[in-house]
């Protein structure tokens, strides 16, 4: 008798839909997801920055976490966020660190009617969901919602596209939600999205996904694999977790205290606290910075970097071709003294430096949708 | 022109007179993906039989091509170093990468024919 395999690669509930689209799977986190469909990488960059890409994110975690005002106070403790102030069915992104100010996983929080939802990243959503039991004492109910589904619709027809679908979308101001139906049953959706383009987020139950994924294709949105996320949000300068961020890095350092209230760092009152504080007083040795190589060479992750004396200044963590820029782009930390838009740096690829520029993010300019005026 | 043959690598070859022609499988083509950045040899190098001769990248990753017999680079197709998805359209044509003088045919003996090459490639592919 053979061994027993004890590590069982999951599927999303969209599984049957990408092999029906032809799509080449990968693993990802513990589960069997599309990397590319038919078309390929680039046509499916392009398709969701002129038209609507749909994404199946179901391996994210969707933690639900039940309480009112004793939870927000909770949370504050944790979070660098005024949740006290954050408005029902608005979201933010923020953090779960250690005491050092370490990134555990970078996430969206939205407050809703029962208290909050977390999407939290498939690779980090079991630990996360440990560390927050424990900081919150089991006090709460708290569950990831395995019934149900994740699917993002992005790029700038994702609101006609899904409006067809569910009334009312077009409504939903940039990073806040609601809840809608579909066939007579909730779903809840935010608009928000990782590609640098206008979209949704949209949480329904496993049942239905599939046919409401048949629905956003029938009205002319096709499914987009994980390549092209990479690629879209490389070139919107977003951060991918276990790579511009991890547990050796802070949100200062990763050039995010935009994420953190300002308020909640006077209090000085959550996890890491202490840490961010003395960054953004004294600074950072090392910070995140979008590079620009000058010539068509593509630097990935691991890429050292130097600067004009020949003296290694960093590393790269994502680098890829961008097809919307049409050319190589890469995001790295550097030593703060280097990282000046501009600054001349050298990338070895190959045993060969080659020429590059520290430049601001991101390399594709955003169309998110701010709000509608009615 | 000689009979196409083919590396392991997924290399393909001719030959006319000692010039020798290399280029990527459609095979390799389908399973980088999109070609988005290529590197050839310099002209006028030495390339050693199963030796790198080059780099292509997809999207996802960089790979090595390697030379499946040894000569001196003696042209590389510019086309493709501008445009690398032409690659992707064309691999077997148009889209070739370098021609080497060759310095032993014999080096030919040792590679597949099309259909020794094309149950390979669906052997390797599963």
């Amino acid at each position: 008798m053979g061994e027993r395999v004890n590590m069982k690669i999951k599927k999303t509930p969209l599984f049957k839909l990408h092999q029906e689209n032809s799509a080449k799977f990968v693993e990802f986190a513990g589960y069997q997801m599309p990397i590319q469909y038919a078309e390929g990488i680039v046509e499916e960059h392009k398709f969701t920055r002129n038209h609507a890409g749909i994404f199946d994110v179901s391996h994210m975690g969707q933690l639900f976490i039940h309480g009112n005002e004793n939870l927000i106070k909770d949370l504050e403790k944790i979070f660098p966020l005024d949740l006290k102030n954050l408005k029902m069915n608005h979201s933010k992104y923020s953090f779960l660190m250690n005491d050092e100010a370490g990134i555990y996983d970078d996430l969206i929080i939205t407050k809703i009617e029962t208290g909050f939802m977390i999407i939290l990243n498939a690779a980090c959503k079991e630990n996360d969901f440990e560390i927050l039991s424990r900081l919150l004492n089991d006090k709460y109910k708290m569950e990831i919602d395995k019934k149900r589904s994740l699917i993002a619709i992005q790029g700038p027809r994702s609101a006609e596209i899904l409006g067809y679908i569910i009334n009312g979308v077009s409504d939903l101001k940039f990073m806040s939600g609601n809840r809608f139906m579909f066939q007579e049953k909730k779903v809840y959706i935010t608009r928000s999205g990782y590609t640098g383009e206008d979209g949704f987020e949209v949480s329904i139950s496993n049942e239905l996904v599939e046919e409401f994924t048949k629905k956003l294709i029938e009205k002319g949105a096709k499914l987009i694999g994980l390549g092209a996320r990479d690629t879209l949000r490389l070139e919107a300068g977003l951060c991918l977790y276990g790579h511009e961020l991890d547990k050796d890095k802070t949100p200062v350092e990763a050039n995010l205290k935009w994420a953190i209230s300002k308020e909640r760092v006077l209090q000085g009152n959550f996890i890491g606290s202490q840490k961010i504080t003395k960054q953004l007083s004294d600074g950072v040795n090392k910070i995140r910075v979008g590079i620009k190589p000058e010539g068509r060479i593509i630097a990935r992750e691991k890429t050292k970097i130097f600067n004009q004396s020949d003296s290694f200044i960093g590393e790269i963590t994502s680098g890829t071709f961008g097809p919307s820029v049409n050319g190589p782009v890469a995001m790295g930390y550097v030593e703060n003294k280097f990282s000046e838009q501009n600054t001349k740096v050298f990338l070895e690829v190959r045993g060969k430096k080659h020429p590059a520029n520290i430049c601001g993010l991101p390399f594709y300019k955003k169309s998110y949708v701010k709000g509608v005026s009615k | 022109m000689s009979e196409v043959k083919y590396s392991k690598e997924h290399e393909w070859i001719t030959l006319e007179g000692d010039i020798a022609t290399i280029g990527i499988t459609k095979h390799a083509t389908e399973m980088l993906g999109d070609i988005v950045f290529t590197e050839l040899p310099d002209k006028g190098s030495n390339v050693e039989k199963d030796g790198t001769a080059g780099v292509v990248e997809s999207t996802k990753a960089a790979s090595d091509v390697y030379t499946p017999v040894s000569g001196e680079v003696v042209d590389i197709n510019q086309n493709i170093i501008d445009d690398p998805s032409k690659i992707n359209e064309d691999p077997e044509g148009s889209a070739w990468f370098f021609k080497l003088k060759m310095k032993d045919k014999n080096e030919l003996d040792s590679l597949m024919n099309k259909e020794e090459y094309d149950k390979f490639a669906k052997e390797s592919a599963s």
